[in-house]
């Protein structure tokens, strides 16, 4: 089974490569965009039967570092068949 | 003083820190690798280097501070051990949770390479016995990842019990209250970006950084 991790910054917490990005698209003219904010998306590829609690202890000890960020995880079932 | 240099694939600052404290110790540090889960006995000082240790995968000093040396670091750090990281060795000591915050992009998301004016605000620690409090002292800084961010709690608490060391004179790389170093909360760990391993003596073009090491070894010796 596969799991996407999704790491972002905590609200409040300055994110300048949004900003340089957010500075770019305005460069390239596109009107429009009130905010930037850039993460990490990260795949595991998992054993079955890995835990909600297993992918989520693996988040907090090393994928995200819970100080200034925070993550969401998002469980991608096999496809049926 | 028995000293301890730590090693990580990607580490480039080791060889600087080691040249430091063999010149103000007259020993030469033990350099020990990431993969060792001890250090040698009778450790007196643990400097953990500037770099980029694992290409800074992940985040700066992520993938570092979860090495199986780092929980030897961790123990002798608790059994009152001081221990100093710089640059790279702040951001991992910070990743390992020995020292409260994070270091983000500099702010402008340019690398910083320069000379930086400093002000030593607390004079008291382990690290700074030989600098006057206010002191404004000259260390190079060379990072890319040296925003230091706290909650304002964090802050606070930092600036109320002494533990700011350092400070920038002006807005280096976007820190919260400028702030370029701090020490946790038993005062035997230091975390700074500024490189003072690289301003021991005169052909450096500086030699603030002498005193920080000089003031280590006279409180270890005591």
């Amino acid at each position: 089974m596969k799991a996407r991790v999704f790491v972002t910054l905590k609200n409040g917490v300055l994110d300048p490569q949004g900003k340089a990005i957010h500075h770019a698209l305005e460069g390239l003219g596109f009107g429009g965009v009130n905010d930037v904010r850039a993460g990490k998306l990260i795949e595991l590829d998992l054993a079955e039967g890995t835990s909600d609690a297993q992918i989520e202890d693996m988040c907090r000890k090393l994928l995200a570092n819970t100080v200034i960020e925070n993550f969401r995880i998002e469980r991608m079932e096999p496809a049926q068949g | 003083m028995n000293s301890a240099v730590i090693v990580f694939p990607g580490s480039n600052c080791d060889r600087d820190l080691a040249v430091a404290l063999e010149q103000v110790t007259g020993r030469k540090p033990a350099m020990v690798w990431h993969k060792d889960s001890e250090l040698p006995d009778g450790i007196d000082f643990i400097g953990v280097p500037g770099g980029f240790s694992y290409g800074d995968y992940l985040r700066s000093g992520a993938m570092a501070a979860r090495s199986p040396v780092m929980r030897a670091v961790k123990d002798a750090a608790a059994r009152g051990v001081p221990v100093i990281g710089i640059c790279n060795g702040f951001q991992v000591l910070t990743e390992a949770g020995m020292l409260p915050g994070a270091l983000m992009r500099n702010a402008r998301l340019s690398f910083v390479c320069r000379e930086v004016p400093l002000r030593v605000e607390n004079s008291q620690s382990l690290f700074t016995a030989q600098y006057d409090s206010g002191e404004e002292i000259s260390f190079p800084v060379a990072h890319h990842d040296g925003n230091y961010q706290a909650d304002e709690g964090t802050l606070d608490r930092l600036e109320g019990e002494g533990r700011v060391a350092f400070r920038y004179l002006d807005s280096v790389n976007g820190s919260a209250r400028d702030i370029a170093g701090i020490l946790n909360d038993a005062g035997n760990v230091l975390g700074l970006m500024p490189h003072p391993e690289r301003v021991i003596e005169p052909a450096h073009g500086g030699t603030d950084g002498r005193r920080l090491f000089e003031g280590l070894l006279e409180t270890v010796n005591a």
